[in-house]
C-alpha cells in the first residue's frame, strides 16, 4: 500500500487523539517503528493491520474509524492540500460526484505509483445516486462515506449518505441531494494553493 | 453587445477570454472573462494596442499590420501592472469589418488566477486550464513529500555516520575514527605525536562500585581528555579503557609532555559517583610520527604502546615516550 495512505491514518490518529495513542497504535500493530513515509511503498498487510490497531486503541468500531479518517482527509486545516485538489473536480456538489469516476486517474496524474480503487457513479434520477467502490481494503466505502459528508458540507449542499453494504468485491454508498445550494459552503480560491 | 449578431453570445462561452475588434482597432466588444483583468475600466472603446504592448511579431504599430499577421501566434502583455504575459491569436471575422482576438494566460495562468480572482467558470468548460492547476498543485504537494522525505534521509545518514565513527558511551572518536585520522596525517606527511592513555586501577572501580560507576568514571575521563588537548587533537577511546590521542602538529617533545602530565595530573583527582570516591589515575606511552622516518601507522601504534608498558612497569601515573632502547629492555 503506497505510503500516503498509511501516513494519511497516522496524521489522523496523532492530529485527532494525539501522538500518544498513534504509538501505542503503532505498538499493537507491530510496526516496529511510529512514522510512515510519505513517498514510499509498504506491504499491502501493513495498511489492514494499522487499521484494526487504531480501532482497538482507541475503542471504537472499525468502520466508524474509517469514516473519520474520510471526513478528517477532506476538513482537517492540516491536509487542506488535499480539499483544494478535491474542489477542482467541480464547481458544485454533484458535478463533484460526477468527477468521482476519474478519482483514481486523477491521483495517478499526480502520484505516477499511487493506486486507488475504483469508484463509479450511477445516477438514479434527479438527486439520488449510488456510488460503488472497490473494496480491496474493506471498509473503503466507509472512508468515502466520511470524504462525500465532508465535501457536501464544503459545498454547503444537504446530502443523505448511506452505506448499504458490501459484497462480490464492491460496497456501495446510496447519495440522495436534497439541497445543492443548502448553507453558504467553504470558499475555493483557485488562485490560494495551498502550499 | 451585438457587434457580431449571435455570434458574440456564442463566442462568450466557447472562448470567455476574446475580444471583438473594429477596423481602427477599439475594442467593440470584450468576453466576461478578459473583462476581468480591468474590473474597474470598461474595455470597450480601448485601442487594443493601447491595452496590451506586442512583444511578438515586433514593430507593429498600428490595426492595419496587426490585421496582416491575423492567424499567428501573438504574444503580449498587459501595459499595466500587474504587467501579466498573454498569448493570443487574431481572426479577421466574417463580416470582413472586424477582427477577433482570442486570448490565453498560457503558463501565466497560475498567477493570473489569483491576481485577477478567477475562478472555475472564467474558464470555458473545455478548457483544460483547470486540470492543469489541479496539476500544478498536485505536483507541487507530491514534490513537497518527496522534498521532506530527501531531508529526513540524508538527516538518517549524516547521522549513521556520526555514529560510525563515534564511542556511543563517551561521545569520543572510535577505533575506526582514529585509523582514518592517523592515516590521513600520514598521507599529509604531518609530524604528530600518538599518546596511548590506558587507565590505572579502572578494573577496581568497576569491580567494587559496579558497571555504572565505571561508565560514569569513563564519560569524566572523556570530557577531561577533551579539555586538555587542543581543539586539532583527535582523542579516541580504542577499547574498554584504553583511549589513543592523536596531536599533531608538535614540535619536539615539551608540548607532548606538557599535555600528557595535564591529563595523568587531572585524571588523578578522585572522580565522585553517588557519593562514592572513584581513584583512578593514568598512564600514557608517546611516540612521535615523523614523516622522513617513514614508520607504519602499525608500527608507530606499537611504539606508543612500547613506551605505555614501561610507564606501567615505572609504577603508573607516569608517562614514557618512546626510545627505541625500550624495545631492548622489553626484550
Amino acid at each position: 500500500m503506497h505510503g500516503l495512505i498509511n501516513r494519511a491514518i497516522q496524521r489522523f490518529v496523532i492530529d485527532s487523539y494525539g501522538l500518544d495513542k498513534w504509538v501505542e497504535a503503532t505498538r499493537v500493530a507491530d510496526l516496529g517503528f511510529v512514522e510512515f513515509e510519505s513517498m514510499l511503498i509498504y506491504d499491502a498487510g501493513v495498511t489492514p493491520n494499522v487499521l484494526d490497531a487504531v480501532s482497538q486503541v482507541l475503542n471504537r468500531p472499525r468502520h466508524e474509524v474509517m469514516e473519520d479518517i474520510g471526513t478528517y482527509l477532506v476538513s482537517h486545516p492540516n491536509v487542506e492540500a488535499l480539499r483544494r485538489l478535491l474542489r477542482f473536480g467541480g464547481v458544485s456538489f454533484v458535478e463533484f460526484l460526477h468527477s468521482l469516476d476519474d478519482l483514481p486517474d486523477r491521483a495517478r496524474l499526480a502520484v505516477s505509483d499511487l493506486k486507488l480503487p475504483w469508484i463509479e457513479l450511477q445516477d438514479h434520477g434527479p438527486g439520488s445516486f449510488s456510488l460503488v467502490c472497490q473494496n480491496q481494503l474493506s471498509g473503503y466505502g466507509h472512508v468515502m462515506m466520511g470524504v462525500l459528508r465532508a465535501m457536501a458540507d464544503d459545498y454547503g449542499a444537504l446530502a443523505v449518505l448511506e452505506h448499504t453494504g458490501e459484497g462480490d468485491g464492491v460496497e456501495t454508498i446510496a447519495i440522495t441531494v436534497i439541497e445543492s445550494e443548502f448553507a453558504e459552503g467553504r470558499a475555493f480560491d483557485l488562485g490560494a494553493r495551498a502550499l | 453587445m451585438t457587434v457580431l449578431g449571435d455570434v458574440s453570445g456564442a463566442l462568450d462561452i466557447l472562448c470567455p477570454m476574446h475580444l471583438v475588434l473594429s477596423t481602427t482597432g477599439r475594442v467593440m466588444h470584450a468576453g466576461p472573462t478578459v473583462q476581468k483583468l480591468r474590473p474597474d475600466t470598461p474595455l470597450i472603446g480601448l485601442g487594443f494596442l493601447d491595452l496590451f504592448e506586442l512583444k511578438r511579431p515586433r514593430g507593429i504599430t498600428t490595426m492595419e499590420q496587426l490585421n496582416a499577421v491575423a492567424g499567428s501566434k501573438l504574444h503580449l502583455q498587459l501595459r499595466d501592472p500587474p504587467r501579466t504575459e498573454i498569448k493570443g491569436v487574431l481572426v479577421r471575422a466574417p463580416d470582413n469589418a472586424h477582427s477577433i482576438v482570442n486570448l490565453s494566460f498560457g503558463i501565466s495562468v497560475v498567477d493570473a488566477v489569483s491576481d485577477y480572482a478567477l475562478t472555475s467558470a472564467d474558464f470555458a468548460a473545455t478548457d483544460p486550464t483547470i486540470e492543469m492547476l489541479y496539476l500544478v498543485e498536485a505536483k507541487s504537494a507530491a514534490m513537497d513529500s518527496s522534498r521532506k522525505l530527501n531531508l529526513r534521509l540524508q538527516g538518517a545518514m549524516i547521522a549513521a555516520e556520526e555514529q560510525a565513527f563515534t564511542d556511543t558511551l563517551t561521545g569520543l572518536k572510535n577505533r575506526r575514527a582514529m585509523d582514518h585520522v592517523l592515516s590521513r596525517h600520514i598521507d599529509w606527511g604531518t609530524r604528530f605525536g600518538v599518546m596511548q592513555v590506558d587507565l590505572d586501577w579502572f578494573k577496581a572501580v568497576n569491580d567494587t562500585l559496579g558497571h555504572a560507576a565505571g561508565d560514569h568514571v569513563l564519560q569524566t575521563v572523556a570530557r577531561i581528555m577533551v579539555e586538555e588537548t587542543r581543539d586539532c587533537d583527535t582523542v579516541a577511546r580504542v577499547g574498554g579503557d584504553e583511549f589513543v590521542v592523536v596531536l599533531p602538529y608538535t614540535k619536539g617533545t615539551d608540548g607532548l609532555e606538557h599535555i600528557g602530565r595535564r591529563i595523568i595530573d587531572q585524571l588523578s583527582r578522585p572522580i565522585t559517583f553517588q557519593g562514592e570516591m572513584c581513584m583512578i589515575s593514568a598512564s600514557i606511552g608517546t611516540a612521535i610520527y615523523e614523516p622522513d622516518a617513514r614508520k607504519t601507522m602499525a608500527e608507530i601504534l606499537d611504539d606508543a604502546d612500547v613506551a605505555l608498558y614501561a610507564s606501567k612497569n615505572r609504577g603508573r601515573a607516569t608517562q614514557t615516550l618512546y626510545d627505541p632502547a625500550l624495545r631492548a629492555k622489553v626484550g
